[in-house]
């Protein structure tokens, strides 16, 4: 018999695989060298997603991420930190949670608050970066 | 095929091959009614009383008192609202830690205008019999707390308790469906009612009982054709009985053997996962006072679905206390009544031990879980 994965296969390859997250080890140089860094949801809530971007030409060149939550919530976070790279500024901000679940493969409606929570992430760090351009 | 170890017997188990059998030699041979009167009627008829007989010597009860039925849901239905139904404006006394169904049972008749009080266990997840004395009224009628925890496997002081109900005049219902392996008389547990299913004993889903003491009243929640002494009707599931019958006797024939290797077991797994930074255990410190089947820790920085699911690629089955996996988004109920604060519940893992389980199932889980909760940590921010 063969396994079986609760949520869709690109949910699954997303969990299982993430990608652009940012290992512990930097950190630090990611702290001091990102362009805007942005956080959302709480430990208590059990959802943390934190996301540092770098902007060139005011466009997103990379996007790094760490999330302590569910399968979706890493999901999300890994799909979303794909789908910003190169986009605009404006881009990403119009970037909706929406389109991050359905480049899932779709979430279970009860999940779709991860994707909420990764955008959330994101629109803070985009933020943080405008406001350091002032 | 792929390797799969299924450490969720809290959840259900698996059908024991003895009881197939027996269930499939019913089904095949016995297909009658019980409530006709010709032959193929009366043997349907023999086959059932025989199943609750030998429930009944199992349990020491007398037959009459066996109700068999739909499952544990079933029967903590009937021994709540059955049992309230005549009692308007009285009082029940249960925990923060029953299992949904006497707990929204419970809800229910308080929606109904029944007073109820949920009591909190220790910070171990165990309910103790002096403030179940406390929370006594005038009004109190009935007492409902499990023998065992679901998600902690906490093991209720159920003696002392049923003493306090009996001094008082009160009726007490258990449920035990998770005490499939611990004592289950009725006589020296000094249950009023008690609650058992199948599916948690090696036999079939679909399949539970209420056994209900002599002199004690319920009224029937399903009507019908008078089966079940009146009480619970509906043509019987004479096959699912039988099964229910085998998988009592089998696992309580054998059940000081498989505490003990179970308690090894899980003791060894305890061991392996403490040695994990950042790991509590949830529920009971010495392990006498545990299922010999039940382990749920948690995870510091680690979210319990998340960790259920890496698992489950790598073929370990186990559930979650967290709220992702709930239909809520609440964290455990029980957790949280059992002195888990709300980050450790979303970071709970249950391990429920069963017959199949080995020595090696448990090495290859302790380092299996060592791998997957150092992958969760490396993404998380906290």
């Amino acid at each position: 018999m063969k396994k079986k994965f609760l949520y869709s296969d690109k949910v699954k390859e997303h969990f299982i695989n993430p990608k652009n997250f940012l290992t512990d080890k930097d950190v630090a140089k990611w702290n001091k060298e990102a362009d805007g860094i942005g956080e959302a949801g709480s430990p208590a809530c059990g959802d943390v997603m934190k996301v540092w971007i770098k902007v060139k030409d005011n466009k997103i060149v990379e996007c790094r991420w760490q999330t302590y939550g569910c399968a979706s919530a890493i999901a999300s976070t890994s799909a979303m930190s794909e789908m910003v790279k190169g986009m605009t500024l404006d881009e990403a901000e119009k970037l909706t949670p929406k389109e991050i679940s359905e480049k899932l493969g779709g979430l279970p409606q009860i999940k779709v608050h991860c994707s909420v929570l990764g955008n959330d992430a994101l629109k803070t760090a985009i933020k943080n970066y405008k406001e350091k351009q002032k | 095929m792929e390797k799969r170890i299924y450490l969720d017997h809290a959840a259900t188990t698996y059908l024991d091959e003895e009881v197939l059998n027996e269930m499939i030699s019913v089904l095949k041979n016995i297909p009658g009614n019980p409530s006709s009167l010709h032959s193929t009627g009366l043997e349907a008829k023999e086959t059932l009383d025989a199943a609750r007989e030998k429930v009944a010597k199992i349990i020491n009860a007398k037959s009459s008192e066996i109700l068999f039925m739909s499952g544990g849901t079933e029967s903590d239905n009937f021994a709540l609202k059955g049992f309230m139904d005549d009692k308007k404006g009285k009082h029940i006394i249960t925990t923060l830690i029953e299992h949904p169904a006497v707990y929204n049972s419970c809800k229910y008749l308080e929606s109904k205008g029944f007073k109820i009080t949920y009591l909190l266990p220790n910070k171990e997840g165990i309910v103790s019999a002096a403030d179940v004395e406390k929370a006594i009224t005038r009004k109190t009628v009935l007492v409902s707390v499990m023998y065992a925890n679901n998600e902690t496997g906490a093991i209720n002081p159920i003696k002392e308790i049923s003493e306090v109900c009996k001094k008082n005049k009160i009726t007490f219902h258990t449920d035990a469906c998770q005490a499939g392996l611990l004592n289950l008389d009725v006589e020296e547990l000094g249950a009023d009612m008690m609650t058992l299913n199948a599916g948690k004993i090696y036999g079939p889903k679909g399949v539970g009982m209420l056994y209900l003491k002599q002199g004690t009243k319920i009224t029937p929640l399903i009507h019908g054709g008078g089966q079940e002494f009146g009480l619970r009707n509906g043509t019987e599931n004479v096959a699912g009985y039988v099964g229910f019958a085998k998988a009592l006797e089998l696992i309580q024939a054998n059940r000081e053997k498989e505490s003990a290797r179970l308690r090894k077991l899980s003791n060894n797994l305890l061991k392996g996962l403490m040695e994990i930074e950042g790991v509590d255990l949830n529920g009971p410190v010495d392990s006498n006072n545990r299922l010999p089947k039940t382990i749920d820790v948690s995870f510091k920085k680690v979210e319990g679905e998340s960790l259920m699911l890496l698992l489950n690629e790598k073929g370990i089955e186990v559930s979650t206390g967290s709220a992702c996996s709930s239909k809520s988004l609440k964290p455990s109920r029980i957790l949280m009544a059992s002195g888990c604060g709300e980050e450790e519940a979303h970071g709970s893992v249950r391990f429920s031990l069963g017959k199949r389980t080995t020595e090696k199932d448990i090495d290859y889980t302790i380092k299996t879980v060592k791998v997957c909760v150092e992958k969760l940590r490396k993404i998380s921010p906290l």
